[in-house]
C-alpha cells in the first residue's frame, strides 16, 4: 500500500499537471482533447482487470467481470474515437494554390 | 521471479509518462494526432503488464472481458457519424465511471470477505460462500487501510454518478429522451438523495460493512447521477458531459489509490485536473456558471419580460446571395450546427473553394459552442476537408466583421444573436457572440421562420442589412454552388 502523504503528493502533483497541460489549449481542440482524457481515465481497465483477478467469490467475479468490460469499452471507445477526430485536422500545406 | 513485479511498475511509469506527454501533444493542432497515438501505445503497455502479474486469477474471464469490450467499443466508434461524436464520448466515459464504480464494489465486498476471517458465523453477513471460500482461502491482500476505505468509496460513490449522469447525457443528446424532467421539489429531492447517499457512504467508511448497506449505497449514488442530470437541457449537456469526465478521472484515481497502482492515480488526477478547468472554460464560452448549469434551469426563469423585435425578415434568393459573394472582397461564413445536421459542410466547402478561385478572400468564424461541443464545429468542418488555418476562433474574427462585405450565416442562431449584447431580459444576455451584424451584408440560410435551440427570438433576422435565404442547409447550399458555378458560364 501507498504511503499516505507520498500519495498525497503524487495527487497534488499530478494536478498540476492536467491544469497545466490544459491551461492554454486553442478552443478547437477542446472536443477531441475531452475525448482524449477520456481514453486516459480508461487506464481504469487495468484496476478492473486487478480487481477481477483477485476476486474469490463468484459475485466479486460477477462485478470484476462487468468492471472489466466497462473499462475496456472506455479505453477502446475513448481511443478510436479521439483518433478519428484528430486524424480531420489538417493544415491547408501554407499555399492557398492548392486548396482548389 | 521476483524481477517480474518490478517490471510491471516499470510498465505502469512508463504508461503515465506517456499519458502525460500524449496529452501535451493533444493540447497543440500539430501535434495532436501523435499525441492520443503516445497515450494508445502507453495504454496497451499497461494492459499487457497487467497481464504479467504474477498473483493475477481468473485469465481467461479477464481476457475474455477484454475482448468483448473492446470489439463493441471499437466497432461503435468506428461506424458512428462525426456530427453524433459528443453522445460517444459522454457513453464511453460513462464506461469508465461504472469500471470505477465496479472496482470500489468489488474491493468493498472483499473487503468485508478479508476483514471477518473465519468467524464461524451466524451473521447474515457472512452468506456460506464466503465462509467456504474463507476455509481453504488464505487472504492474499490485507484488508483495507481507513484512508484506503474512504477513498474507495468516494471513488465508487463518483464513479456511479458519473456512470448513470453520462448514461442520460447519452440518451438525451441521442434524441431517446429529448425533455427535460422537472417536478416540483425536485431540487429537496435530489439533495435528500445526494445526503443518503452520503451517510451510507460514511456507514462503509467507517466500517459499517454490510451487504444492505453496500447495495443501497450503490442503487442512491445511481439514482443521484440519474436526478442530477434529467433536468439539465440538451443546450448544456457538453458542460456536463465534461464534468462527468472529470469526475470519472477522480474516481479513477481514487480507485487507483486502494489498489496501490500509481498509474491509475496519476492518469486519473491529472484528467481530473484537466476536466475541471475544461469543464469552466466551456461553462464560460457559454456564458453559464456551473452551479447554473447544474441547478438552473434554462429559459424558464427569464421568460416573459423579452422584448418584443419589430420589423420584418427580408428574403433573398439564391442567385442574388450568390452573385454578392462572388464580388465581394471578403466574406466569413458562420457555420451552425444546423448545418452538420443537414449534412452541409462538404456543400458549403466546395461554396467557399469556388469563391476562394475567384480570389474572394473566405474565411470560416466559429464560435466556441457551435456544435453540440466546444470545438465540435472544428471537428466538422475539418472532416469536409476545411484547412485549420481558415477557420477563426470568435475573438480573432469580431474586430474583421466591419471590414468584411457578406457574412454567411448558416444553421447557427443563437450564437449571432445580437439581444445578448442589448437585451438585458434576454437568457441569452452577456453571453459572447460573433458580431456579424456588424459586416456590409449578412446573409442567413435558414429552415424556416423558427426561434433557435434556446428558444430566443433573433433580431438579427430584422435587421435592415440582412437578407434571408430559406431552405435546407444542404440545398440551400448546392443552390449557391450551382449559381455560382453559372456566373463563370
Amino acid at each position: 500500500m501507498l504511503d499516505g502523504f507520498l500519495a498525497l503528493y503524487i495527487f497534488m502533483l499530478a494536478a498540476f499537471t492536467g491544469h497545466e497541460i490544459i491551461a492554454r489549449v486553442p478552443v478547437i481542440l477542446h472536443t477531441p482533447l475531452m475525448s482524449g482524457s477520456n481514453f486516459v481515465h480508461g487506464i481504469v481497465l487495468v484496476g478492473a482487470m486487478i480487481a477481477l483477478g483477485h476476486a474469490t467469490t463468484p459475485f466479486e467475479t460477477g462485478l470484476g467481470f462487468l468492471a472489466v468490460l466497462l473499462g475496456a469499452g472506455n479505453a477502446a471507445g475513448g481511443y478510436v474515437v479521439t483518433e478519428r477526430m484528430l486524424e480531420m485536422f489538417k493544415p491547408s500545406a501554407g499555399k492557398p494554390g492548392d486548396k482548389a | 521471479m521476483s524481477w517480474l513485479p518490478t517490471l510491471v511498475k516499470a510498465c505502469y511509469f512508463l504508461a503515465a509518462l506517456l499519458f502525460i506527454l500524449g496529452l501535451k501533444r493533444m493540447s497543440s493542432p500539430r501535434t495532436a494526432r501523435d499525441g492520443i497515438v503516445w497515450a494508445g501505445v502507453g495504454m496497451l503497455l499497461a494492459v499487457l503488464a497487467t497481464f504479467a502479474l504474477p498473483d493475477l486469477h481468473h485469465r481467461g474471464l479477464i481476457l475474455a472481458a477484454v475482448l468483448i469490450g473492446v470489439a463493441a467499443a471499437w466497432w461503435s466508434g468506428r461506424r458512428v457519424a462525426m456530427t453524433a461524436m459528443p453522445q460517444m464520448v459522454a457513453l464511453y466515459n460513462g464506461m469508465g465511471g461504472g469500471a470505477a464504480a465496479g472496482i470500489g464494489a468489488v474491493e468493498l465486498v472483499a473487503h468485508v470477505r478479508r476483514a471477518l476471517p473465519a468467524v464461524p458465523d451466524t451473521s447474515p453477513l457472512r452468506p456460506e460462500a464466503w465462509a467456504l471460500d474463507a476455509l481453504h482461502q488464505v487472504p492474499a491482500v490485507a484488508p483495507l487501510s481507513a484512508v484506503a476505505l474512504l477513498l474507495g468509496v468516494l471513488g465508487a460513490l463518483i464513479g456511479a454518478v458519473s456512470f448513470s449522469g453520462s448514461l442520460v447525457a447519452f440518451a438525451k443528446l441521442q434524441g431517446w429522451m429529448d425533455r427535460r424532467f422537472v417536478f416540483p421539489g425536485q431540487r429537496i429531492v435530489n439533495l435528500l438523495v445526494l445526503l443518503l447517499a452520503l451517510v451510507h457512504g460514511a456507514m462503509l467508511a467507517t466500517g459499517h460493512l454490510e451487504l444492505p448497506v453496500i447495495v443501497a449505497f450503490f442503487v442512491l449514488s445511481l439514482l443521484f447521477g440519474l436526478l442530477m442530470t434529467l433536468p439539465i437541457g440538451g443546450a448544456d449537456m457538453p458542460v456536463v458531459i465534461s464534468l462527468y469526465n472529470a469526475f470519472t478521472g477522480l474516481a479513477v484515481a481514487f480507485e487507483g489509490y486502494v489498489l496501490g497502482n500509481e498509474a491509475m492515480i496519476i492518469a486519473g488526477m491529472v484528467v481530473g485536473a484537466a476536466g475541471t478547468l475544461l469543464t469552466q472554460l466551456m461553462a464560460k464560452a457559454m456564458n453559464r456558471s456551473l452551479g447554473n448549469v447544474l441547478f438552473g434551469s434554462f429559459g424558464a426563469a427569464a421568460g416573459g419580460a423579452a422584448r418584443e423585435i419589430s420589423g420584418a425578415q427580408k428574403p433573398i434568393e439564391a442567385a442574388d446571395a450568390a452573385v454578392m459573394m462572388a464580388y465581394a472582397e471578403r466574406v466569413a461564413i458562420v457555420p451552425g450546427y444546423g448545418m452538420a445536421v443537414a449534412q452541409a459542410q462538404h456543400k458549403v466547402w466546395e461554396f467557399a473553394k469556388l469563391l476562394i478561385e475567384r480570389g474572394v478572400k473566405v474565411k470560416f468564424a466559429i464560435h466556441p459552442v457551435a456544435g453540440r461541443m466546444p470545438g465540435h464545429m472544428n471537428v466538422l468542418l475539418a472532416e469536409a476537408g476545411v484547412p485549420y488555418d481558415l477557420i477563426e476562433d470568435m475573438d480573432d474574427i469580431n474586430p474583421e466583421f466591419p471590414n468584411t462585405d457578406v457574412v454567411l450565416v448558416i444553421g447557427a442562431n443563437d450564437v449571432v444573436n445580437p439581444v445578448a449584447k442589448t437585451d438585458p431580459s434576454s437568457p441569452i444576455y452577456g453571453m459572447p457572440i460573433l458580431d456579424v451584424a456588424a459586416a456590409k451584408h449578412v446573409i442567413v440560410v435558414k429552415r424556416g421562420k423558427g426561434t433557435g435551440f434556446a428558444g430566443i427570438e433573433n433580431a438579427l433576422f430584422y435587421a435592415d442589412n440582412t437578407r434571408m435565404l430559406y431552405g435546407d442547409g444542404q440545398a440551400a447550399a448546392g443552390q449557391l454552388v450551382s449559381e455560382l458555378k453559372s456566373l463563370d458560364g
